[in-house]
Parts: structure tokens; sequence; C-alpha cells
């Protein structure tokens, strides 16, 4: 957007708006993307302030306190009390006391305090939801370049194994490669990922959502390889690297952006569902999907313990779902962009 | 039209051989997965372990191993569990093949019905209060984890609703053999069914209105327009039809990986015995023969799928023939 007002005469320089401008200012006008785009903020923020959280009303989300005694209204109250149904054996964690100082969520089985670990765990599943989309983006574009520029032998070999991946149903692609990491972490040359690290549930979901970013990118590549412009740059002699840089890239930018959110709610869900599963987030970390599955033993006593995370995943994948869509309109209204699920 | 069809038939063989490949190849050879640590216990010996190996054929060659074990599963059908020795696997998947495909057809039905409908009025009230409202009701649908919904349709139904006419008829959780309990098999499924369908009647519905508006714009529907057809005619005949295509596809692939295993997680938390179960358990215990015959199992469901699909594309627009 540059300004060439070299004449003198006073005219007020009309500012010619570009694409991203148009843009913005599309996505900026879409009131329920923005709404979107606040609610899902707002969760962030919310995560993030976990600690503080946490200090503020005086729990520790990672450490099981059966024993402990909480004082409400001047009564003492039990955080674990002796079941009262059938032969009184075991205990049923507190329900929720709706008080935002203790408990306001209830307990879990173990005695911690719900509404912290699920601020904890929301850290947990947004962060490994944003690294495995920028790890899908980033392998599925270089594969979709490399495949849709190259041509010949690099695409048929790169097709080939996209046409596999496409194939092979996501959850049980994942469920695998999680259960043979699981225990023993990857050890792959001088790059040793811990198990239980936060990074296998990354690469994993990573991997498994490759063909999702690389076969459209590919086949827009296909396309402008045609286009006039590339064909010119082809025959001034521009080595294929900058091409590709200077070129193709910033055509496929706009698709790489609207997948952001959209890829994020997906790696949301496939997280939660590896966490439930208990082969995702491991302990003693947590994640929304790990407190769905710890509190499906609690499911009709203390139903609070899995209702609130899947609600905060529901809320959050729409959020970026509803954003997405104002995302793919603004940027791009013609393009059919879309995520299936499998 | 023989090459075409050969080459297509040629490329399925190649995904299942991919397919195959690749799962023995992660449980296998994946750095720092040994399969017979796993079978001997964390605290083996290294005797112990090399025992293990060698009764178990670990110590061969990679690719002996996985041609021996292919030929276990489709030549002789003996392949057997590492974990409870003796249990062949092939009839085990094919006793759960009833379950997955109870489940996977009621849901499926139900979602196709429910969604073209739901398609078909969005699109006729396209951008009233009535068409977003539907919309959004689909979005929520799709952003529900399933396996979460299915839990708390275990709470309403089976206990905080139970006792009440809305959920009374509903069995404990679990399934029963259509051939011998029909009605327990229908209401024992109901929910499940529901589950299910939740989730793509929300992707369908949405995919359908969004082919529907599209074809709305083509020049065909203007003809149909300028012959003067009433506008339900247009929308059901001519717009619906080719607007299937698309939804037919996306029906293909699912449909196949539902069958093939996907359905997992709302078996899971049902309590049904099929595939994606069994698949489910094999992994837990790391049972590669199980694994290998599950995931071989569903790789075929999803190829067969995709051959359907494409054949009935031919039916649906005829465009595809001449091309």
């Amino acid at each position: 957007m540059s300004d060439t007002t070299l004449s003198t005469a006073p005219v007020p320089a009309r500012k010619g708006r570009g694409p991203w401008a148009r843009a913005a200012r599309r996505l900026w006008q879409n009131r329920s993307a923005m709404v979107a785009l606040g609610i899902f903020l707002l969760i962030v923020a919310a995560c993030l302030a976990a600690p503080l959280y946490a200090r503020w009303a005086g729990v520790d989300p990672f450490q099981s306190t059966l024993d402990a005694v909480l004082k409400i209204d001047g009564v003492d109250v039990p955080v674990m009390e002796q079941s009262t149904e059938g032969l009184g054996l075991g205990y049923t964690p507190l329900g929720p006391t709706w008080n935002l100082k203790h408990y306001f969520l209830g307990a879990d089985n173990q005695g911690r305090d719900v509404l912290a670990r699920m601020l904890y765990g929301g850290l947990n599943s947004l962060w490994i939801s944003a690294a495995a989309t920028v790890l899908t983006l980033i392998l599925g574009t270089a594969m979709g370049l490399a495949a849709g520029f190259f041509g010949g032998l690099t695409d048929t070999v790169l097709s080939r194994i996209l046409d596999v991946l496409w194939a092979f149903p996501i959850y049980l692609l994942a469920i695998s490669l999680s259960i043979v990491t699981l225990s023993e972490g990857l050890k792959i040359g001088p790059f040793v990922i811990e198990s239980g690290s936060l990074w296998l549930p990354v690469i994993i979901i990573g991997i498994v959502y490759i063909p999702y970013v690389a076969r459209p990118i590919r086949g827009q590549v296909l396309a402008l390889r045609q286009s006039e412009f590339v064909l010119a740059a082809i025959n001034l002699g521009v080595p294929g690297g900058r091409i590709l840089w200077r070129d193709i890239l910033p055509n496929v930018a706009t698709t790489l952006i609207v997948f952001v959110p959209l890829m994020m709610a997906l790696n949301m869900l496939t997280e939660s569902a590896l966490s439930f599963l208990s082969i995702g987030v491991q302990p003693p970390d947590a994640s929304w999907g790990t407190i769905i599955q710890d509190g499906q033993a609690l499911l009709y006593t203390r139903p609070w313990v899995a209702l609130a995370p899947g609600l905060a995943i529901a809320v959050s994948v729409m959020a970026l779902n509803v954003f997405g869509d104002g995302l793919r309109d603004a940027l791009d209204p013609r393009s059919k962009i879309r995520l299936g699920r499998d | 039209m023989i090459y075409a069809i050969l080459r297509r038939l040629g490329q399925m063989l190649f995904v299942m051989f991919g397919i195959s490949v690749l799962v023995f190849l992660i449980f296998f050879a994946t750095p720092g997965a040994d399969p017979a640590a796993r079978i001997a216990g964390r605290n083996a010996s290294p005797e112990v372990l090399e025992a293990v190996r060698h009764s178990f054929g670990f110590d061969r060659p990679l690719p002996v191993q996985y041609v021996l074990m292919m030929k276990k599963i489709f030549i002789t059908g003996d392949l057997t569990s590492f974990v409870n020795r003796g249990w062949k696997v092939v009839p085990a998947v094919l006793d759960a093949i009833p379950v997955t495909l109870s489940l996977v057809t009621g849901a499926a039905i139900l979602w196709v019905v429910l969604s073209i409908f739901i398609g078909l009025v969005a699109a006729a009230w396209r951008d009233t209060w009535i068409d977003r409202g539907l919309m959004a009701l689909g979005l929520l649908g799709i952003s529900m984890p399933v396996y979460w919904l299915g839990e708390v349709m275990n709470l309403l139904s089976q206990s905080r609703y139970h006792d009440t006419w809305l959920f009374s008829w509903v069995p404990p959780l679990g399934y029963k053999a259509l051939s011998e309990d029909p009605k327990g098999w229908f209401l024992t499924l109901v929910i499940p069914w529901v589950t299910l369908a939740i989730l793509y009647i929300g992707i369908y519905g949405r995919v359908l209105r969004a082919a529907l508006i599209e074809a709305m714009q083509e020049d065909y529907i203007r003809t149909a327009r300028a012959k003067g057809l009433s506008e339900s005619r247009i929308l059901l005949r001519h717009a619906l039809r080719t607007s299937l295509i698309a939804f037919v596809t996306l029906f293909g692939l699912d449909f196949g990986a539902l069958v093939g295993g996907s359905a997992l997680l709302t078996e899971v938390v049902f309590g049904l015995q099929g595939i994606g179960k069994l698949t489910y358990d094999a992994l837990q215990s790391l049972d590669l023969p199980m694994i290998m015959a599950t995931v071989m199992y569903a790789s075929m469901f999803v190829v067969i799928a995709n051959a359907i699909v494409d054949m009935v594309y031919i039916l649906l627009d005829p465009r595809v023939k001449t091309a």
C-alpha cells in the first residue's frame, strides 16, 4: 500500500485497501465470528490464569487431599465423605459448592479441586491442539508443495503415502501410535521424547492430520504451477525454491490461515479422545479429556466432574469452528475448504 | 475402461498393502517399542526376553515376520492372539462385526434422513432464523466430543431420569443379538444410535445445505425455473440430486471408517463389544495379531467403501460417465 503522493496538490490520498485489509474488515464486521473469537480468548485467558486461581483459592490441583476438611458457612465439611449408599464403603468426593472460593465444581476422587484442575487441564488441551496444528501445517504444506510443484516421482511417492494415511481411520492410527510410544517414549536418533511428555500427543496428532492439509495444498499448487506468472518465472530461470517461496506459498497462504482454527478444533477433539482413553496426556498432568476420564467413575454420583470439562471442550471447539467459518468467508469467500471428520 | 478398473483395483490393493505395512512397522519397528518386552513384562531377565523373542518369532527378519502374519490372516486364517494364546483372531473379528454393523447402520439411517431434512429446510429458508438456528445446532453437534455426549446420555437415561416415563424403557448397557432378542436389540441400541448420529447430522446437514445453495445457482436450475416448475420440485428433483454427490462421497468414507472401527469411542462408552472395542482392548494389551487383523479389516472396509462411492458417482452424476 504505497502512498504515491509525489505531486504537491492537496488531494487527500485515498488509501487503496490491500486484500488483507479488506479481509480483516470483513472479519471484523462478522459479528458471530468476533463473538466466537472473544469467547475463545476468554477461555484461553482463564486457563492462563490457572496458577493465579489455584493460589487465590488455596488449592493444589495436583495433590490428593483425602482427609482435608473444609469450612463452609461455619460448618465443617470433609472433602471426601464416607459413602452413605450401599455398604457405606468407599468415599464420595465433595459435590459442587458453586462458590468460587473453594471447590466450585466439587472434588474428584482424589479430593482435588475440579475447577482448578480444569483450568490447568485446559492449558494443556489448548497448547497441544495449537502445537499440533502448527506441526500439521508445516509438514502438510511441505508435502503438498513438494508433491504439487516437483511432480513426477516426488509426487507419486508423496501422493501414495498420503493415500495410505488418508485411508487409515484417524483414531485407529492415533491410538496405535499413542500406545506404542506410551511406556517407552520415542527415540529417533538423538531425539528422545520421554514417555508422559506432552510432545507425544502433539507429534501424534500432528502426523495423523497431515493429509487433511497436504491434499488440498497439493491441488492448489498443481493449478498454480500452470498459471502464467509461475510459468514465466520458470522460463526466466528462477530457481525452484525461490518460486515456491515467493510465488506459490503466498498464494496458498489464505488456505493455510483458514486451516488454523478449524484444525485446532479438530485437534482438540482428538486430544481429548486420546486422553479419555488414557493414552493421551499422562498423570500427573491433566487435560480436559483426562478429567472426563476421572469423572467417568463418578458419573452417577458427582456428574459435574465429567460434565464440566466436556462443556469446556464443546464451547471451545464450537467457538473455533464459528471463528474458522468467519475467517474463511472473510479471506476467501469462494473457497470450498471444509474439514471433514472421519 | 478395463484399464481404468484395473488401475483402481491396483490402487486399492496398494493402499491396503501400505496400511498393513504401516501398522506392522508401528508395532514392530518403532524405536523403543519392543513387543517381546511388552509380553515378558517390565522386569524380565534377558534370558526370558530372549526366550519370548524366539518363541514368538521376533528374532526373525522383519519382512519374514510380516509375510508370515499376512499369510496367517488371509490364507490359513489361524492367527492366534499373543495375550490369550489359542484364541483365534479371525473368528473373534467376525463375531464382533454384527455388533458394529448394527450400531453403525442404525445411526447411519438416522443421520442420513435427518440431515437431508435439515439441509433441505435450511437451504429452502436460506438466511432466515430457521437456517441460522439449524446450522448453529449442527455446529454444536460437531463440536461435542462423542464419548462425552455418550456419557451425558448414560447419565440421563441410566441414572437421573431412568425412573421417569422418559427413559424407563432403556435397558442396562450391553448388546443383545438381533436374532435372539429383536426387541432388546432395538432398545439397547436406540441411545447409542442417537449419540453417534448427532455428530454426523451436524456435518451432513451443513454439507448438504452448502451444496444445495451452490446448485441453486447453476444454469440448469434457471432452465427448470424457466420451464415453470414449482420451487419445491426444483429443490427436490433438480438441486438435491446433484447436491447428493458430495453427500454420498462423504457418506461412503464415513460409513466405511465407522464400520471399520472408528465407532470405537461410542462402543467403549456404551459397552458394546464391537470391532472398535475389540481393537481398543487389543491395543491396551498390545495384542499384535489382533491389532493387525482388526486394522486390516478396517482398511478393507475403507477401501471398499471408496470404490463403491466411485461407482455411485456414475449413477448420480451423468457428467462423470463421459469424463
